[in-house]
C-alpha cells in the first residue's frame, strides 16, 4: 500500500445538485408525473355509489375483508387476482425491460417521481443548481436558514400528504379525514401516515439516488434482462470524441468543419448532460449500474445541439448493437415470449374476474360417522354447507340435491334460505335414503342451490353419498 | 489519479495496490449513514435487552422493563413479564375474537332453545364452539362424530333415543347422567325359552323367524314369566322414563344385530343380552360443566342426530 494514503472504508455522500432542463423526455416525464399525482392523490375522494360497504370508489376495508374497485368487490377467498396482477406486473417489467431498458426506473418509480417533485421544491425555494451550491458553501445566516428551513418544511408537507392519502384507500376518505384532524382516527391511521411521511422525506429529500444504488434490488437484477437489442441511454462516442476527443468551443473549434480539421468531435464538453443527471454520473463514461434511464441528459445535449444548429442525437437512446454498427431486433424469442406470457396472464385474469360467481357454494361430507342408519332403516349422510352471498342484496336461495333418487333432503331450516347482503351463511344439511333403493356406495350426487329470484344461474356442488365402509 | 476520480459519482477508487502492473484492487466505501445505522442498531440492540425478556442469569432470566401482561387463572389475576405464551392467554381471555365468542355465548344463554334450533347463525356458532368441548368431555366414550361403540356407548348420531331425545331430555341426561340397567334373565330362563324370547324380539323388528318360536317367547315376554314388558311395553317400544329400548326399530346398541347376517347370529346377539342383563352407566356432568356448556353440548348432540 502506498504511504499515506489507505483507502476509505465509509465516505459521505456527494452532493448532486441537479440542473433544470427542458426537452421532450422531461416534457413526458412532468406529464407521467402529474397523472400518477393525479390518480394517487384525488382517486380516494372519488365516491361510489354501493348497498353496503364504504361509498368509495377504491376502498381496501380490511375489517369486512373487502376490497371495492369500483364496480367489482374483491373478497378475501378472490385475493389470488392480487397475485395475478402482481405477476402481470412483473411479467410486463421483464417485457418493457428487455426492449427499452429502465423504464420503470426513469419514468414510473415513486422513488423517481417524489424525487422530481423533492428537487422541483428545491429548485423553487433555493434556485437553480448554481444557486444552490453557493447556497451550501455560504456561512449559515439568515436567508440560509430561511430557505432550508422552508425547504425542508414543504418537503414534511408533502411527504405527509402522501403518507395520509396512502391511509385514505383504507377507510371512507371523508370521514377518515375528520377523524384524523380531530384526534379521533385509529392508531394505525397515525403510525402508517407518520410512517410514509417519514419514509418518503427520508427517501425523496435525503437519500435520493442513493436508493437506486445501495438500496434497490429491482436495479441490480436489471442486468439478467439486457441484451445487445435492449434499449439504452448512450453517448455517440465516434461522433462526440472524433479523433482527437471532445473539445470546447473556443478559437479554431466553433464550426463543424473547423473542428473537423482538428479532428475533434461533436461534444463541446459543456457538462450540461452531468449537471443536469440525478444520479450524478457522466454519461459519456458509457453504461453505469447508477444510469435509471431518465432522459434527462438526452435533453440537456439536444438543447446544446440545437443552438448549435447541430443534429441531435450525441446522447440518445440506442441499443448496444445500433452503437456497433448492427440492426436491433426487437421482435426477439425472449421479447415474444414475455409479451405472449403476459398477454395470456392479462386474459386469464380478466376472464377470471368477469366470470366470477357472486355466490360462493361449499359442501363437505360429514366423516365421523360416514353413515348412520336411523331407527326406520334409512341410512343418513351428513353434510356441513357453507354458502357466502357476495353481492350486496339479499338473495332467497333454495337448496336441492340432484341425481340421487328416492334421498330426502333434511336441512332442518326452513325451505327457503334468505341469505342477507355480502354475508356467509352455514348449516347442516342431511340425506336420507331407503334401504331398497340404495345406490352404490359411494355414490355421486349433486347439491345445488338455486337463487329464487332467477337472475343468477343455479350453483352446483359435487358430493358423494356412503352407506358401507371399506373399498369399492 | 485516484483522488481526483473519487470527487466524481461513479468514479472508482483503488487501493493503490498494483500486481503484475496493471492489476489494480478496486476500493468501493461504503455511505457513511450506512455506518450509523450499525451504530443505530447496537443501540438498538441494547435497548432491546433492557426492555424485553433477554439475558439468561443463574437459573433465571432478565424480565426487562414490562410487567404488566396481565390475565386470570382460575379467577385470579395474574400479572407477568414480557413473553408470548402470556399474550396468548390474555388474548385468548380478553381479545377481540374472546370478546365476540362470549357476546355470541351470552345471545345464545338468553335464548331457548327453540329459538336457537331456529337460528342458522346461533347454530352455525353452537356447531364450531361445541366441537371442542364435545371432544373434551364425550368424544372418549362417545367417539368424536358420537357414533358410539356396539355394545358399549351408544350412537348419538341416529336418531333413536333412551332417554328421549328432545333439547330438554338430552340437558336432563348431561347433567344428571343415567343408569342402564337390565338384570340378567340366566337363572330364569332355559336356554330354550332364552331362544325363544330372541326370536319374539327379533320379530318384533321384522325378521322374518319361525313362527312358534315367536308365539312361545311372546307369551314369556308379556307373560309374569319374564314379565320383560315391565320396562320394554307389551309392543316392545320401550320406554323413556326406564331408558330401556326400543325393540322394533333398526336400531340396536348392544347386541350387534346390524353385525350379523345370518339369523343364528342374530339370535344369538339377542341372547347374549337377555342372559347376561345389562348395567351401563352414563356419569352426571353437573359440577363438572356449568349450565351454558350442558346447554350448547344439549343443542350439539341433538343435532348430531335427528333429535326429537
Amino acid at each position: 500500500m502506498a504511504e499515506g494514503t489507505s483507502p476509505e472504508l465509509y465516505h459521505a455522500r456527494i452532493p448532486i445538485y441537479p440542473r433544470s432542463v427542458k426537452g421532450r423526455f422531461r416534457t413526458l416525464k412532468w406529464g407521467i408525473l402529474a397523472l400518477a399525482y393525479g390518480v394517487y392523490f384525488l382517486i380516494p375522494w372519488l365516491r361510489w355509489e354501493r348497498v353496503v360497504g364504504i361509498p368509495q370508489a377504491v376502498a381496501f376495508d380490511i375489517e369486512a375483508r373487502r376490497f371495492y374497485l369500483f364496480d367489482l368487490v374483491v373478497h378475501a377467498q378472490d385475493i389470488f387476482w392480487l397475485a395475478g396482477l402482481l405477476v402481470i406486473a412483473a411479467l410486463l417489467l421483464f417485457f418493457v425491460t428487455g426492449i427499452a431498458g429502465r423504464v420503470f426506473c426513469g419514468y414510473f418509480c415513486f422513488q423517481t417521481l417524489w424525487t422530481d417533485v423533492y428537487i422541483l421544491i428545491e429548485r423553487l425555494v433555493q434556485g437553480e443548481r448554481v444557486a444552490r451550491i453557493r447556497l451550501d458553501k455560504q456561512p449559515w445566516n439568515g436567508e440560509k436558514i430561511a430557505k432550508k428551513l422552508l425547504t425542508h418544511l414543504l418537503w414534511l408537507l408533502v411527504g405527509f400528504w402522501t403518507g395520509f392519502t396512502f391511509t385514505l384507500y383504507w377507510g371512507n376518505a371523508p370521514d377518515l379525514f375528520l377523524a384524523f384532524f380531530t384526534g379521533a382516527a385509529p392508531f394505525p391511521a397515525y403510525a402508517t401516515t407518520l410512517f410514509l411521511m417519514f419514509t418518503t422525506y427520508v427517501m425523496a429529500g435525503l437519500a435520493r439516488e442513493q436508493v437506486c444504488t445501495y438500496m434497490c434490488p429491482y436495479a441490480r437484477f436489471q442486468g439478467a434482462m439486457f441484451d445487445r437489442d435492449t434499449l439504452i441511454v448512450a453517448y455517440d462516442e465516434k461522433r462526440g470524441e472524433g479523433d482527437a476527443g471532445r473539445h470546447k468551443i473556443a478559437r479554431g473549434f466553433k464550426s463543424k468543419s473547423d473542428r473537423e480539421v482538428d479532428g475533434a468531435g461533436d461534444c463541446i464538453d459543456c457538462g450540461y448532460c452531468v449537471q443536469v443527471c440525478p444520479t450524478g454520473i457522466d454519461i459519456r463514461n458509457g453504461m453505469q449500474y447508477q444510469c435509471i434511464s431518465c432522459a434527462l441528459c438526452i435533453d440537456a445535449c439536444d438543447t446544446i445541439m440545437d443552438s448549435l444548429n447541430w443534429p441531435r442525437g450525441l446522447i440518445k437512446y440506442t441499443s448496444d448493437k445500433a452503437q456497433h454498427g448492427e440492426k436491433t431486433r426487437f421482435f426477439t424469442a425472449k421479447n415474444i415470449g414475455y409479451g405472449v406470457t403476459l398477454i395470456a396472464t392479462v386474459v386469464a385474469l380478466i376472464v377470471s374476474v368477469v366470470g366470477h360467481v357472486p355466490v360462493d357454494f361449499n359442501v363437505s361430507q360429514v366423516r365421523q360417522p360416514l353413515f348412520v342408519q336411523m331407527s326406520d332403516g334409512r341410512i343418513q349422510n351428513s353434510y356441513e354447507i357453507k354458502i357466502n352471498n357476495k353481492t350486496d342484496r339479499a338473495v332467497p336461495f333454495a337448496l336441492e340435491i340432484d341425481g340421487l333418487p328416492s334421498a330426502e333432503l333434511d336441512k332442518r331450516q326452513k325451505q327457503h334460505l334468505h341469505e342477507q347482503p355480502a354475508q356467509s351463511l352455514s348449516l347442516l344439511a342431511r340425506v336420507r335414503v331407503n334401504p331398497q333403493s340404495l345406490p352404490a356406495s359411494p355414490a355421486e350426487f349433486r347439491f345445488r342451490v338455486r337463487p329464487q329470484d332467477d337472475t343468477e344461474l343455479p350453483i352446483l356442488e359435487q358430493s358423494a353419498f356412503f352407506h358401507s365402509a371399506g373399498n369399492h | 489519479m485516484s483522488e481526483a476520480k473519487t470527487k466524481q459519482q461513479g468514479a472508482v477508487q483503488t487501493t493503490g495496490h498494483a500486481w503484475d502492473g496493471d492489476i489494480q484492487e478496486f476500493n468501493n466505501p461504503l455511505p457513511r449513514w450506512w455506518l450509523w445505522g450499525f451504530y443505530a442498531s447496537v443501540v438498538f440492540a441494547v435497548l432491546y435487552w433492557v426492555i424485553y425478556p433477554a439475558w439468561p442469569v443463574g437459573k433465571g432470566y432478565t424480565t426487562g422493563l414490562f410487567n404488566n401482561i396481565t390475565y386470570t387463572v382460575n379467577g385470579e389475576e395474574r400479572s407477568r413479564h414480557w413473553n408470548t405464551r402470556s399474550l396468548l392467554v390474555k388474548d385468548m381471555q380478553t381479545g377481540d375474537e374472546a370478546l365476540k365468542t362470549k357476546e355470541y355465548m351470552q345471545k345464545v344463554a338468553a335464548a331457548d332453545y327453540r329459538q336457537i334450533l331456529a337460528d342458522p347463525d346461533m347454530m352455525a356458532f353452537v356447531r364450531s364452539v361445541t366441537k371442542g368441548l364435545f371432544g373434551d368431555n364425550c368424544a372418549a366414550c362417545h367417539g368424536s362424530g358420537g357414533a358410539g361403540v356396539m355394545g358399549l356407548f351408544p350412537n348419538l348420531a341416529d336418531d333413536d333415543w333412551l332417554w328421549g331425545g328432545s333439547v330438554e331430555d338430552i340437558q336432563n341426561t348431561i347433567t344428571l347422567g343415567h343408569t342402564g340397567y337390565m338384570p340378567g334373565f340366566a337363572r330364569t330362563f332355559s336356554d330354550e325359552q332364552l331362544d325363544d324370547v330372541a326370536h319374539f324380539v327379533l320379530s318384533l323388528s321384522g325378521h322374518e323367524v319361525p313362527a312358534d318360536k315367536v308365539a312361545r317367547g311372546k307369551q314369556l315376554f308379556t307373560g309374569e314369566g319374564g314379565g320383560c314388558y315391565y320396562c320394554h311395553t307389551a309392543a316392545g317400544t320401550g320406554m323413556k322414563s326406564q331408558g330401556s329400548a326400543n325393540l322394533t326399530d333398526n336400531i340396536w346398541t348392544i347386541a350387534d344385530v346390524q353385525g350379523q347376517t345370518e339369523l343364528t347370529g342374530k339370535v344369538d346377539a339377542v341372547k347374549t343380552v337377555i342372559r347376561n342383563g345389562v348395567n351401563r352407566v352414563m356419569p352426571t356432568w353437573q359440577g363438572r360443566l356449568d349450565e351454558n356448556q350442558i346447554k350448547l353440548l344439549s343443542v350439539y348432540v341433538h343435532e348430531l342426530g335427528g333429535g326429537q
